[in-house]
């Protein structure tokens, strides 16, 4: 039931993404994946699509997998299904729990999930960087790429250097549109 | 009627011209709900902003739900909440059509693979970002590695353990450090 599946699987990402965009990626690689959606190149891919078109990018990933997945009625149902937590939440801060944000357990809690949440998108991410670099073999067997590793140190440094010498970030958007052109010099030829 | 759809409109264009989510659709909000259209005044921004980083959930999602639900009631959460999901949602379904068969052609399959590598720089460097954010103390800093060793073990053995159940332990933890502390502080007569 493809259907049900989509919706506990984004309904989970909606209810414990504390932090927006970044904190809800490390939960929709492991749904998709455990489900066996997509294949984790694929997750990538949608990230950066995600990240390059307009909208939150959670909502984004969820009606991509929901469209693959399901056609348009899956696309609405994870789509629906990634917001609800947030939007009933909402409501019934606004309703009920008004006083919720001065709780002390409720802050107690909070102060808990923020760090965890920080070390999970970082564990996140520097496995995402060593399965493309080490784990290129056949069914993610152990094979060390090097062009991949130079490929991301350079990639990295450049996104770090140029973030410190404008001393402001640099938009997500740009080091994908560079990754791409570079992307298709280093692996096109 | 004519205020549900202003709302749905307004938190449309909203979701049509703001790229990457979250902080950047909050300045966005400020400056439409705000400025613009007095909707909410400044004091209630920062109130929704403060709601908003300490629920799940999209940001843009829990701010458009704020200022539709403050507005129109429940009928303008939903408006506001469908407006700014719905654009991206045809863009994406409409790319979701054709993505397998554009990777199947050589060079686009080699600009992706160069992006796979900037997806893995993009995501540690949001981490170091919110980490430099985060309010540091023993605590905060000891959960932040945690998670990040256990979860990082975990991947690299292959052992399948969800991150909620990390995200759990950490809040266990956090609450009951925080009734010991009022014990302590208790017991200290402070």
């Amino acid at each position: 039931m493809i259907y049900l599946e989509l919706f506990l699987g984004f309904l989970r990402v909606g209810f414990f993404a504390f932090g927006g965009a970044y904190a809800a990626i490390p939960f929709i690689r492991e749904v998709v994946l455990a489900y066996g959606w997509l294949s984790d190149d694929m997750v990538s891919y949608i990230i950066a699509v995600s990240e390059s078109t307009p909208g939150p990018v959670m909502v984004n990933m969820a009606t991509y997998v929901g469209a693959v997945k399901g056609g348009v009625i899956g696309a609405a149902i994870a789509t629906l299904a990634v917001v609800m937590p947030a939007f009933f939440i909402i409501l019934l801060i606004m309703v009920v729990f008004k006083k919720l944000l001065k709780n002390r357990y409720f802050i107690a809690i909070l102060s808990g999930l923020r760090p965890a949440i920080i070390g999970i998108i970082a564990a996140t991410g520097v496995y995402m960087i060593y399965k493309n670099i080490f784990l290129t073999g056949n069914n993610a067997s152990f094979a060390f790429d090097i062009k991949t590793a130079i490929f991301t140190a350079a990639l990295a440094a450049a996104y770090f250097a140029a973030g410190k010498l404008r001393k402001k970030s640099v938009s997500p958007i740009l080091l994908i549109a560079v990754s791409a052109v570079a992307g298709v010099f280093v692996y096109g030829f | 009627m004519a205020a549900i759809i202003e709302l749905f409109v307004t938190f449309f264009k909203i979701g049509l011209f703001t790229f990457g989510g979250g902080y950047a659709m909050i300045s966005i909000i400020e400056d439409t709900c705000v400025q613009k259209k007095k909707w909410i005044t400044d004091e209630e921004m920062l109130n929704m902003t403060v709601i908003a980083e300490s629920t799940p959930g999209p940001i843009a999602i829990n701010c458009s739900t704020y200022v539709g639900f403050k507005k129109k009631g429940l009928l303008g959460a939903v408006a506001s909440t469908l407006g700014v999901i719905l654009p991206s949602f045809i863009i994406i379904f409409i790319i979701s059509a054709f993505l397998d068969n554009f990777l199947e052609i050589k060079f686009v399959a080699s600009a992706f693979a160069g992006i796979k590598a900037a997806v893995g720089i993009l995501i540690v460097s949001a981490a170091i970002k919110m980490f430099g954010k985060l309010k540091k103390n023993a605590l905060t800093v000891t959960i932040a590695l945690s998670a990040f060793a256990a979860l990082a073990v975990f991947d690299f053995f292959a052992i399948h353990i969800t991150s909620i159940v990390i995200l759990a332990c950490a809040a266990v933890v956090s609450l009951a450090l925080s009734f010991a502390g009022k014990q302590e502080r208790a017991g200290d007569g402070k």
